[in-house]
C-alpha cells in the first residue's frame, strides 16, 4: 500500500508546496508506521513519565527547591562517591577495552568454529545473571575463596591477597560483565575491514606489525569508540557487582542511591543523585552520537 | 608526459626468473611446477580461466602466499624468502584495496613514508605520480568520494610512486564497465611505454591480454600451456585449450595421415598448410577465414569445403557472423565483412563453407 | 618468527579471558553440591543437602513462581509490542523517526538503578509495587528493545519481492503478511523473545525497588541471600536458574535442527518425486 502511495506521489508534478502541505507531508504517518504507536505509548506511560515524577521529586522532596541538588556536594562523603564512580567507571573501561581489543581481533583471524566458540564464551556471560556471577566471583576471589585457597596449596603465596571489598576486587568484577558489551561492537566493526588492506600495505613496503597500526587499528576505530562509549556509560550506573565486590570505600552512586532510598528514606535525594546520573549518561550520548551513529551500534548488538 | 618526468623513471624494469613454483593445499595442486622467464621492462601477462592458478602465481611473485617448492629471482637475486614488504615490488590489487580512512594523497604517500622519503620529496612525488594518472585535483578526496576508475588510477599511482622496478596487476580492470575499461587498458599500455618497468598483469579476459601484452602466458590447470606474443598465441595455438581459450575456433577432430587430415566426424579429407606438425589431433580455422557461398555456387576449388545448413545470420555492423550446422553436428562459425556477405545466406540456407589450406592450423 | 610469538600470545590471552568469563559461570555448580556450609571449593563431600533446603523452604519456591509468571507474561508482551515495533521502523513512515527510536532503544541506555527508582517512585502512589502488573509493566520495558532489535535485523534480510510475489499471486496484505513475512522473521521473533525472557527472569536492580514483603522475585531473595552472609542456598538457585537456562539453549538448538532434518527429507521426497 505504502508502494502505491509513493508511486502516486512520484508520478504527480510537484507543484510548489505549500507550508501547510509541508507539515501535513512531515506528520504523514502510514499503516506501518502506525505500528510503533503502542510500543511508544506504552513506554511514554511506563518508563518516560515515571523518569519525569522523579525529576520532580527532586525539586519538591521534602520542600521546593534546589536544596537536595545542593546538599550533595555539601558533604564530602558525597563528593567523594561521585568521583570514586568516575574513577572506577574509567578504570574499568580502560581495563575491559585493553582485553576486548585483542580477544575480538583473535575472534577476525579464528577459523569458524573456533569463532563460534569464542563467540559462546563472550554471550555465556551476557545470559547468566549478574547476580549469580557476581556471586560467583566473591566464592572465587574472597580471602578462604576458591583462586586463594589454590594459590596457598601450590605455594605460590603464603597469606591470602584480599580482593574482595577493594578496588581491584569491583574492577575484576564490573569488567566481567562489560566484556560482551565491549568485544561485540568492536568485532563487528572488526569483521568488516578488508583483509587485503593489509596485503596491500605489506605489498608497499610496510613491515605487518606498521601495516596493522597505520591501517587495521585507524579502521576498527568507530567499534571502539562505541565500546568506550557504552561500556563507561554503563560502569557508571552498576550497583550489583559494585555492591557485592566493594567495601564502604568503593561506593559508587548506584549503591548509595538504593541506601538513600532503603535505609533513610529520603527519596528526593536520591531523586536528585539519579537526575545527576541520568543527566550525565544523556551528555554523553549525544555528546558520542555527533561523531558516530550509536543507534546503529545498539541495532547491531544482536 | 614531459621530459622531467621521463627522467624520473628511466630505472629499467627487472628481469623476473621463475622456477619450478609449485603450490599445492593438501590434495589440490594449483601450481604444477611452473617455469618462466620474465624479460626486463616487458608487458607480460598471465592468462587463464578461474581456478588456472595465475592469480596463486601472482601473489607468490608479491610474496603473500608461500610455494610450495621452487624458487623466484627479481633481477637475480632470490627474493623466495622474503617477505613481502621487503620485496619492493608494485602492486595494483584487485578492487584495488585503497585504504577507506586516507585521502588520495594519503594513499600515494604511504609506500614513500614507509621508505623514509623527506618529507618535502614525498609531497613533490605524490604530487606528480597523481599528475600523471590525471589526478591532481583528487588528491585531498576519500577513496569512497570518487569513481571506480579513479579509484582505478589511485592504485595505480600508488603502485609506481615509489619506483619500483616491477609492477604486479591482479586483475585491475574486472570492476570496471566495458568502455572504462577499454580506456584504462589503453592507458596502461602507455604509463608501461613510459616508465620502462617490467610489469606482469593477471587477467582471465583474452580480449585485455591480446591489447595490452608483449608476451602473453597462458595458464591451464597450474601450468603454462603456452608462452608467446599475442600474434603467436592467436594466429598459432599451441593445442586445442589455447585455440579454444583465446578466440573464436572452429576445430575438426582427426589426425594425420600422409600429409592430410582426415576428419574422423565428418569422414572427409583436408588439406594441411605448408609446414605443417607431422603429429596432431585437430584442425582450427578461424571464423575470418573461413567463407561462405549457397550451395550449388562454384567456389574456388583449391579451398576445402564442407556443407552445412545456416542456424543464424548475426548482424554486427562491420561484420556478419554465420552459423552453421553440418550434417554430422559441427557447429561452425564464420565471420565475413558485410558489402561480401553474398545473397542466399539466410537462416535454414544451405550453404557451403570453405577455406584457404594455408589458413588452417593443425592443433597438438 | 615474531608473527608466530605474537599468535601465541595473543591466543594465551584470549584463553584468559575465555576462563575469566567462563569460571563464575560455572563455579557455582560444583560448590553447590558441597555439604559443608562454608561454600568450599573443591568440595569435601558432596551432597544436595542445600537443594533440600531450597525445597523444604517455601519462601524460594513462591519466588521461583513468582519470577516464572512475571517473565512470561512480561516476554509476551515485548514480543507483540517489539515486533509491531519493528515493523513499523523497517518498514513504515512516521514523523519524528530519530525522536521516536531514541524513546524506544532509551531503556538500553538509562542505569537501571533509576529505572528502578524512578518507577518505584510513580507506583508507590498507584499502589503498583510488590504486584505482578508492576513487575511486567518495568520488565516489559526492559524487555522490548532486545526483541524490537532482533526483529528488525530479521526484517531487513526479508526479501521483499518474496511479498510482492505473494500478492502478485493474490494474497491480501494481512494474509501476506501472516504466510510469507511472519514464517520468515519467526526465527527473530522468537530470539527476541528469548532476550526478553531472560531479561525478565535475570532482573535484579529494578526488583530489588519493586519487592516486599507480598511479593519477591527469586533474584532478590537470592540477593537477601547473598548480601547478609553468604547463603549455600544461593548458589544450589544459581546453579538451578543456570541448568533452566542451558537446557533453553540446548532446546533452541535441537528445535532447529530437527526444522534442518524435516528441511532436509522434504527435499530429499521432492528429488525422489523428481
Amino acid at each position: 500500500m505504502s508502494v502505491a502511495a509513493g508511486t502516486r506521489a512520484a508520478l504527480r508534478q510537484p507543484a510548489p508546496p505549500s507550508f501547510a502541505s509541508k507539515i501535513k507531508n512531515f506528520l504523514r504517518i502510514d499503516g506501518w508506521g502506525a505500528l510503533v504507536l503502542p510500543l511508544l505509548v506504552f513506554l511514554i506511560l511506563v518508563f518516560i513519565l515515571p523518569l519525569f515524577v522523579m525529576l520532580q521529586k527532586s525539586f519538591t522532596d521534602p520542600t521546593f527547591g534546589w536544596q537536595n541538588y545542593t546538599a550533595i556536594f555539601a558533604q564530602s562523603v558525597y563528593v567523594k562517591v561521585l568521583g570514586n564512580t568516575f574513577l572506577t567507571a574509567a578504570i574499568v573501561t580502560a581495563v575491559t577495552l585493553l582485553l576486548a581489543f585483542p580477544y575480538a581481533y583473535l575472534m577476525t583471524l579464528a577459523t569458524p568454529k573456533w569463532r563460534t566458540v569464542m563467540l559462546v564464551l563472550v554471550l555465556v556471560p551476557f545470559w547468566t545473571s549478574i547476580l549469580v556471577r557476581s556471586f560467583a566471583l566473591v566464592l572465587l576471589l574472597r580471602d578462604t575463596g576458591v583462586l586463594n585457597s589454590l594459590a596457598q596449596d601450590a605455594g605460590l603465596i603464603a597469606e591470602p591477597v584480599t580482593i574482595i571489598r577493594t578496588m581491584s576486587g569491583v574492577v575484576i568484577g564490573m569488567v566481567q560483565v562489560a566484556l560482551p558489551f565491549a568485544v561485540l561492537p568492536i568485532y563487528a566493526t572488526m569483521r568488516t575491514i578488508d583483509r587485503r588492506l593489509l596485503q596491500a600495505a605489506e605489498g608497499l613496503g610496510d613491515r605487518p606489525s606498521g601495516a596493522f597500526l597505520r591501517i587495521f587499528v585507524p579502521l576498527s576505530l568507530p567499534g571502539v569508540a562505541a565500546a568506550i562509549l557504552l561500556t563507561f556509560v554503563q560502569a557508571l550506573g552498576y550497583y550489583i557487582t559494585p555492591a557485592l565486590l566493594g567495601g564502604p570505600k568503593n561506593t559508587m552512586i548506584g549503591e548509595l542511591i538504593v541506601q538513600q532510598v532503603s535505609t533513610v528514606l529520603r527519596f528526593g535525594f536520591a531523586a536528585a543523585l539519579a537526575t545527576m546520573l541520568l543527566v550525565t549518561t544523556f551528555l554523553l550520548i549525544g555528546l558520542a552520537s555527533k561523531y558516530f551513529d550509536l543507534q546503529k551500534h545498539l541495532m547491531g548488538q544482536s | 608526459m614531459t621530459k622531467s618526468q621521463e627522467t624520473q623513471y628511466e630505472s629499467s624494469g627487472a628481469p623476473i626468473r621463475i622456477s619450478g613454483i609449485s603450490k599445492t593445499y593438501k590434495e589440490l595442486t594449483v601450481l604444477d611446477s611452473v617455469d618462466l622467464d620474465i624479460r626486463g621492462g616487458e608487458f607480460l601477462t598471465l592468462l587463464g580461466a578461474s581456478g588456472s592458478g595465475k592469480s596463486t602465481l601472482l601473489n607468490i611473485l608479491a610474496g603473500f602466499v608461500k610455494p610450495s617448492g621452487g624458487t623466484i629471482e627479481v633481477d637475480g637475486v632470490d627474493v623466495s624468502r622474503l617477505p613481502p614488504h621487503k620485496r619492493g615490488l608494485g602492486m595494483v590489487f584487485q578492487h584495488y584495496a585503497l585504504f577507506p580512512h586516507m585521502s588520495v594523497a594519503e594513499n600515494v604517500a604511504y609506500p614513500l613514508k614507509r621508505l623514509g622519503v623527506p618529507k618535502a620529496e614525498i609531497i613533490r612525488r605524490v604530487g606528480e605520480a597523481l599528475d600523471m594518472v590525471d589526478l591532481g585535483r583528487m588528491a585531498n578526496r576519500k577513496p569512497t568520494e570518487i569513481s571506480g576508475g579513479q579509484q582505478q588510477r589511485v592504485a595505480l599511482a600508488r603502485a609506481i610512486v615509489f619506483r619500483p622496478r616491477v609492477l604486479l596487476m591482479d586483475e585491475p580492470l574486472g570492476a570496471l564497465d566495458k568502455m572504462l575499461r577499454e580506456q584504462l587498458q589503453l592507458e596502461i599500455r602507455k604509463l608501461h611505454k613510459d616508465i620502462g618497468i617490467t610489469f606482469v598483469f593477471v587477467t582471465h579476459d583474452q580480449d585485455e591480454a591480446l591489447t595490452m601484452s608483449d608476451r602473453i602466458a597462458l595458464l591451464k590447470d597450474g601450468q603454462i600451456v603456452q608462452l608467446g606474443t599475442p600474434e603467436e598465441l592467436y594466429n598459432a595455438p599451441s593445442c586445442r585449450y589455447a585455440a579454444e581459450f583465446v578466440g573464436v575456433s572452429n576445430i575438426f577432430q582427426g589426425s594425420i595421415k600422409n600429409s592430410a587430415f582426415i576428419d574422423g566426424q565428418h569422414a572427409r579429407e583436408f588439406k594441411l598448410p605448408l609446414g605443417h606438425a607431422k603429429e596432431g589431433t585437430g584442425l582450427m580455422i578461424r571464423p575470418e577465414h573461413m567463407r561462405v557461398s549457397p550451395a550449388g555456387q562454384i567456389t574456388n576449388t583449391i579451398h576445402d569445403q564442407i556443407g552445412a545448413t545456416v542456424e543464424d545470420c548475426i548482424y554486427l555492423g562491420s561484420s556478419r557472423t554465420v552459423q552453421a550446422r553440418t550434417d554430422a553436428g559441427a557447429l561452425l562459425i564464420a565471420r565475413t565483412e558485410v558489402p561480401r556477405s553474398p545473397d542466399g545466406i539466410h537462416a535454414g540456407a544451405q550453404i557451403q563453407m570453405h577455406w584457404e589450406a594455408a589458413d588452417a592450423r593443425v592443433l597438438a | 618468527m615474531n608473527r608466530i610469538l605474537a599468535r601465541t600470545a595473543l591466543i594465551l590471552l584470549a584463553a584468559i579471558i575465555g576462563l575469566y568469563l567462563l569460571l563464575p559461570v560455572l563455579v557455582v555448580v560444583p560448590m553447590s553440591l558441597s555439604s559443608s556450609s562454608f561454600l568450599t571449593f573443591p568440595p569435601k563431600e558432596l551432597s544436595l543437602r542445600w537443594y533440600q533446603q531450597l525445597l523444604d523452604d517455601p519462601s524460594w519456591g513462591r519466588s521461583a513462581f513468582a519470577s516464572l509468571k512475571v517473565a512470561l507474561l512480561s516476554a509476551t508482551v515485548s514480543v507483540i509490542l517489539g515486533t509491531l515495533a519493528a515493523l513499523a521502523l523497517v518498514r513504515g513512515r512516521f514523523p519524528f523517526r530519530n525522536a521516536v527510536t531514541a524513546v524506544l532503544l532509551a531503556p538500553l541506555i538509562v542505569p537501571y538503578v533509576i529505572v528502578g527508582l524512578a518507577v518505584y517512585i510513580a507506583f508507590l502512589n498507584l499502589g503498583l509495587t510488590e504486584t505482578t502488573l508492576g513487575f511486567v509493566l518495568v520488565h516489559t520495558c526492559l524487555g522490548v528493545p532486545y526483541v524490537m532489535i532482533n526483529v528488525s535485523t530479521g526484517l531487513v534480510s526479508v526479501d521483499r519481492r518474496l511479498e510482492m510475489a505473494s500478492m502478485n499471486l493474490g494474497a491480501g496484505p494481512v494474509s501476506t503478511f501472516f504466510r510469507i513475512t511472519l514464517p520468515l522473521i519467526l526465527p527473530s521473533v522468537l530470539a527476541g523473545a528469548l532476550f526478553a525472557f531472560i531479561t525478565s527472569w535475570d532482573e535484579v536492580v529494578t526488583a530489588i525497588f519493586l519487592s516486599g514483603p507480598d511479593m519477591t522475585t527469586m533474584p532478590v531473595k537470592m540477593w537477601s541471600g547473598i548480601r547478609v552472609q553468604v547463603d549455600p542456598a544461593v548458589a544450589a538457585v544459581s546453579s538451578l536458574s543456570l541448568l533452566v537456562i542451558i537446557s533453553t539453549f540446548l532446546l533452541m538448538g535441537a528445535v532447529k535442527m530437527i526444522r534442518k532434518m524435516i528441511d532436509r527429507r522434504a527435499s530429499l521426497t521432492m528429488n525422489e518425486g523428481i
